[in-house]
């Protein structure tokens, strides 16, 4: 039997999250701020939770909107949540909203909080763009300017190239490598061939075509109506049910050119959307009339070398909970692996079933086991639903909890990698209806 | 430390501080508010008096002692207990000599604006050196008195047009609107804003800093242009004259108080402050006087009492309101509640469509973003408030239902069961129809003492009105609930009883009937238009029915035919007939009128009269009668009516009836309403005049007994 966190035991009670969107499509006009506000609406209405039981909010994001640089308190007042609720936003590049989940977890257990919302939000259709450094710090000066020669002066000493604004840059920060070149080298460090990515991308969005036509991903979807239009948006739109193997394989290689393995078609799309949960103390759960759909148990974080093993976490903090809790792979019903790359997947699965690997850097004996490709993400993931930064972990936790309820499991795996060489895994039990 | 200075009045209070300074203070302890009356008037001048004595007096600041305004306006009771214009007359004097020793003080003088200030209250801040306002949403600053058919009776007609410049000072006295802080600092109104703990402060260190000579207002704002077209007598009788003209169209002389203020303004500006303030004075006198003002003054009052619910401890709270039907009607329902602050959940048969009432919503917010109204965040949060949807299920939480659905009684019947399905026990379900009997639409559910009417006007947001409708059945707690639903929509709210077209669908019925009859007779439209245009009516009734529809308009003569036809009313058909070939009105570009179809305004303005019109009439030639005969026989028809109304017990008292009315059908409001008009005129003229219609044209003229019996008795609806 698992051992449990200390204190009150926090529980899953519902969530839900806009129709991804592929970025610059059904919601390019908006900001995070607005698909946050829509979520947390969203899941205030279909709980029919009183806003003012609210005890947190709190959101992941990663590319933020100066303007709302903690986006949960903006995102909440306009949902109509009270004033009186604390609002905070985390981030923690692609595990922002799994950080989100597990700051509730600590809140709860820990009696700081009864009721609270989890979740993250994430626009990549606008991204900050950045005046130039010599520009900003003259404009920054301008505010002392008082007369004309004074703003002449600032002039002096810019080209015009610096006029051009600057995007963010999406190289890693420390090692200037691109996430795609670091998936690339260790699907390579692993074996894994370009036509075993191509089948895992393809079997993602087969799967994911098929949830949705069979209305496995209702629960999870609410729809969005967002201005100016107001023409609703029911459905993900990231997922091609039409791909095949003949189509991912005539795809060149989008980072490591040409020899690379890693092509557009098996790395997760640029996304725009937004998640919310639903988490209780149990027993304030219970005494409130809420039925608790699952326990979230032990999690963890973990950290490696940005360089070489940027996206292997999960199988370093999949093995860390499993021993936390004295499970195995064996006693895992279901599995929710975010998919950054289909690469980066199979190699952390890989991993997972290396000895090698078990001893060289789990300090293990053997290997932590195989994965069950039939409890792996049979919604499709990342790859196929989409990857809003921010709002992607939060969407793993509901993602688990409802396949628990459909696949009559009971414990559920979410895992998670991250830029900076970061990752993440949670267990989750299932509640009994 | 302050020191307070003794003063008799318990109306104000005084006190200088160390500088120098003394804040005079207005609270009246008697009231929520304060308001100009001869009491405060006098009160102001013991102070002076007081101050005048004080030695080493450096500033003097006014303030008001009550949290939430600063002055109201005047005290209306009290113009309503003068006798003769020159009780009047003498108010105005003395509000113009408090104001001449105000400005004449040797030290400066600075008002402190938090919240309303209004009429007398900006008067009494226009004669203030500086001027400080709040910043705080509630601060807005009017003249709103041409609203009440008056004047500025306290020197403004005189101060503001010097402040703020002839134009902007016209504009705000003939339209009497509000101005907002962040404008009124633009246009020179104010002198300077802030937060508003830090008001009374910031007014005394003014006041200090007036006296040192450290600080001068600055006024430079208002256009060159505007500048150069105000400096001289020629330019400036353009204005005046230009001023006229829009008043006129506007108002078509029916409101005396518009051409009053234009005169007054002249007058002070071309021949000195004195000689204006003189004319002010007569004309306030005068139009204190007129019936207009005194019909409108009553409508002020008789909308006040309607803001109280008179039911207030059997309303249960309404947290979120469910809308059915997200059309026009059920968005603009959306749009008043959650403007408001409870939730709405819309819907439709479909989310497209749920999603498009929700659209119109966030349409009218960034309407009013666009005009700096309220903030983008606003507008967000407001809309957020709008869940549209197609199931029944998201009502659960609800707790009022208010079906605004096609008017077929199955269809209500339908959604009405639907709902109670899925709601608690304690929803109010209320039904936005306009003519279906509510005990009908109350047979379709269990429990029919939760199901009453409210019935909104179109377009929602413009039209104050909400006529709520009970039943036999109905309960107290719905209703009670109901009405606090309204008042917090922003809604003056009448209660009547069931019945065909309830009051305001009936009176409006019958008048659109005799405009019909008249078209049937010959009558040209556009004549039958400008007619009730000029008696007062913000459009004609041909306008109207091209703007409801005239599918519409048949529908409502089809649901109320059985109940009108009895031997007195003649119905004419030919809305029906105009409808059958697809003469809709506005919505299908060709009515009455014809419309341009790329116009995309929710209400047009029609290219011409649709000439093809005539060839349903079986009149053989035109013929239009005298502009006070149409005039006549529509506004009695829709008078008589009402009174009728009173006598089946479907209204429960006048003042419902000219609420009505004037709010929702847009009856003349100089005219105070149906009944008000009949008081007015005498029982016995209307009861003549309707005889005389009733020998020429039928029994449907024939006067209501009630009418017959008033003017027997010579007695009034009004004490």
């Amino acid at each position: 039997m698992a051992a449990s966190l200390p204190g009150r035991t926090a529980v899953f009670v519902d969530g839900c999250r806009l129709p991804f969107q592929r970025a610059g499509t059904g919601y390019a006009d908006l900001r995070a701020y607005d698909m946050g506000r829509m979520v947390l609406r969203s899941l205030l209405t279909r709980t029919d939770l009183a806003a003012d039981r609210l005890d947190r909010v709190v959101m992941g994001s990663v590319v933020q909107d100066v303007n709302t640089s903690n986006v949960a308190r903006e995102a909440a007042l306009a949902a109509g949540i009270p004033n009186t609720v604390p609002a905070f936003t985390v981030t923690m590049a692609c595990i922002s909203s799994n950080q989100a989940v597990t700051s509730g977890v600590d809140l709860l257990r820990t009696g700081q909080a009864d009721i609270m919302v989890a979740g993250g939000t994430e626009t990549l259709s606008d991204p900050p763009v950045r005046l130039q450094r010599p520009v900003r710090k003259r404009l920054f000066q301008a505010r002392k300017a008082k007369n004309a020669s004074d703003y002449l002066e600032l002039l002096d000493g810019i080209s015009p190239g610096d006029l051009i604004p600057e995007s963010p840059d999406i190289a890693e920060f420390s090692t200037g490598e691109v996430m795609g070149e670091s998936a690339d080298r260790l699907a390579a460090m692993f074996g894994i061939s370009r036509e075993a990515q191509d089948e895992y991308a393809l079997r993602s969005h087969e799967r994911a075509a098929t949830a949705r036509d069979d209305g496995r991903l209702d629960e999870e979807l609410t729809a969005a109506t967002p201005p100016p239009d107001f023409a609703p948006i029911t459905d993900d739109n990231v997922i091609r049910a039409d791909t095949s193997m003949e189509k991912l394989r005539a795809l060149p290689p989008a980072f490591v050119k040409p020899f690379g393995t890693i092509t557009a078609g098996s790395s997760s799309a640029l996304t725009d959307g937004a998640s919310a949960t639903l988490l209780m103390a149990e027993e304030v759960a219970e005494a409130e009339g809420f039925a608790p759909r699952a326990a979230l148990r032990h999690y963890t974080y973990v950290a490696q070398d940005p360089e070489t093993e940027l996206l292997l976490g999960p199988a370093y903090a999949i093995p860390e909970v499993l021993d936390t809790a004295g499970l195995t792979l064996e006693d895992i019903d279901v599995i929710e692996l975010h998919e950054a790359f289909a690469g980066q997947v199979l190699a952390v699965l890989e991993a997972l079933r290396s000895d090698t690997f078990a001893t060289e850097h789990l300090n293990r004996d053997a290997a932590v086991g195989e994965v069950d490709r039939d409890r792996l993400n049979t919604r499709g993931g990342s790859l196929s639903l989409g990857h809003p930064f921010g709002a992607t972990g939060a969407r793993l936790v509901m993602s688990a909890v409802n396949r628990l309820h459909d696949e009559d499991g009971r414990w559920a795996l979410v895992s998670a990698c991250a830029a900076g060489g970061q990752g993440h895994a949670m267990l989750i039990e299932r509640r009994a209806e | 430390m302050p020191v307070q200075l003794d003063v008799s009045t318990n109306l104000l209070s005084l006190a200088v501080d160390d500088s120098g300074v003394a804040t005079l203070e207005l609270d009246d302890p008697t009231a929520s508010v304060n308001k100009i009356s001869g009491e405060t008037l006098n009160a102001f001048t013991e102070a002076l008096d007081i101050l005048d004595a004080q030695a080493d007096l450096t500033g003097l600041v006014f303030t008001s002692g009550k949290p939430a305004s600063f002055i109201v306006g005047a005290d209306l009771e009290m113009l309503q207990n003068f006798e003769i214009p020159a009780d009047a007359r003498k108010l105005s004097g003395e509000a113009h000599d408090l104001g001449r020793r105000v400005r004449s003080l040797d030290v400066p003088t600075v008002a402190a604006l938090h919240g309303p200030v209004m009429g007398g209250g900006l008067e009494m801040a226009l004669n203030c050196d500086y001027r400080i306002a709040s910043t705080a949403n509630a601060t807005k600053m009017a003249l709103p008195e041409v609203q009440l058919g008056l004047l500025p009776g306290g020197g403004g007609t005189q101060l503001l047009p010097r402040l703020v410049g002839l134009q902007q000072a016209l504009t705000l006295m003939l339209t009497g609107k509000n101005v907002y802080p962040e404008k009124a600092r633009r246009m020179g109104l104010v002198d300077a804003l802030i937060h508003p703990p830090g008001l009374t402060a910031a007014a005394r260190r003014a006041a200090q800093q007036l006296a040192r000579g450290e600080l001068s207002p600055d006024r430079e704002d208002g256009s060159w242009g505007d500048r150069l077209l105000e400096s001289n007598p020629v330019s400036r009788r353009v204005i005046y004259q230009q001023a006229g003209k829009r008043t006129e169209q506007r108002t078509r002389g029916n409101y005396p108080a518009p051409p009053r203020i234009i005169d007054a303004v002249r007058t002070g500006l071309e021949q000195g402050l004195e000689q204006g303030l003189e004319t002010e004075q007569r004309h306030f006198g005068d139009l204190v006087f007129t019936p207009e003002s005194q019909a409108l003054v009553s409508l002020f009052f008789a909308k006040r009492s309607a803001e109280k619910n008179p039911m207030p401890d059997a309303a249960r709270s309404v947290d979120t309101v469910g809308v059915l039907g997200a059309g026009l009607m059920g968005s603009g329902i959306a749009q008043v509640t959650t403007e408001n602050g409870p939730s709405v959940v819309l819907k439709d048969q479909s989310l497209d469509l749920a999603a498009q009432g929700k659209k119109s919503v966030w349409e009218a917010f960034e309407a009013q973003r666009a005009k700096g109204i309220i903030n983008a965040f606003t507008r967000d949060q407001r809309t957020e408030r709008v869940v549209p949807t197609a199931d029944y299920a998201p009502l659960r939480a609800c707790d009022l239902v208010i079906e605004a659905v096609p008017e077929e009684l199955s269809i209500k019947h339908d959604v009405l069961s639907d709902v109670e399905d899925v709601v608690g026990p304690n929803t109010v379900l209320a039904s936005n129809t306009s003519a279906l009997p509510i005990t009908q639409i109350a047979e379709g559910v269990d429990d029919p003492s939760r199901v009453l009417g409210m019935h909104y006007f179109s377009p929602v947001p413009d039209i104050p009105l909400l006529e709520i409708v009970m039943t036999e059945q109905t309960s107290d707690t719905a209703l009670a609930t109901a009405y606090a639903a309204g008042l917090a929509q922003g809604k003056t709210v009448i209660v009547v009883r069931d019945g065909p077209g309830f009051y305001t669908t009936r009176i409006l019925a019958l008048y659109m009937n005799e405009a019909l009859l008249l078209f049937d007779a010959g009558a040209e439209v556009e004549a039958v238009d400008e007619a009730m245009k000029d008696a007062g009516f913000p459009m004609g009734p041909f306008e109207l029915f091209d703007l409801v529809g005239l599918d519409v308009a048949a529908k409502i003569t089809d649901i109320m035919g059985d109940a009108l036809a009895d031997a007195r009313v003649t119905i004419s058909d030919s809305a029906a007939r105009l409808a059958e070939t697809d003469l809709l009105g506005q919505k299908t570009n060709v009515g009455f009128y014809r419309y341009d179809a790329d116009d995309a305004a929710d209400d047009k303005d029609p290219e011409g009269v649709n000439e093809g019109v005539y060839h349903f009439t079986d009149a053989p030639t035109r013929s239009t009668p005298p502009a006070e005969a149409i005039q006549d026989r529509l506004l009695l028809m829709m008078v008589n009516e009402a009174v009728r109304c009173l006598e089946d017990g479907v209204l429960r008292a006048p003042i419902d009836g000219d609420l009505g009315a004037v709010f929702g059908l847009g009856f003349p409001p100089f005219r105070g309403g149906p009944f008000r008009h009949v008081d007015r005129e005498g029982p016995g003229t209307i009861v003549d005049a309707l005889e005389r219609l009733e020998a020429r044209h039928g029994d449907r003229f024939r006067p209501a007994e009630r009418l017959r019996t008033q003017a027997a008795q010579e007695a009034f609806f009004y004490d």
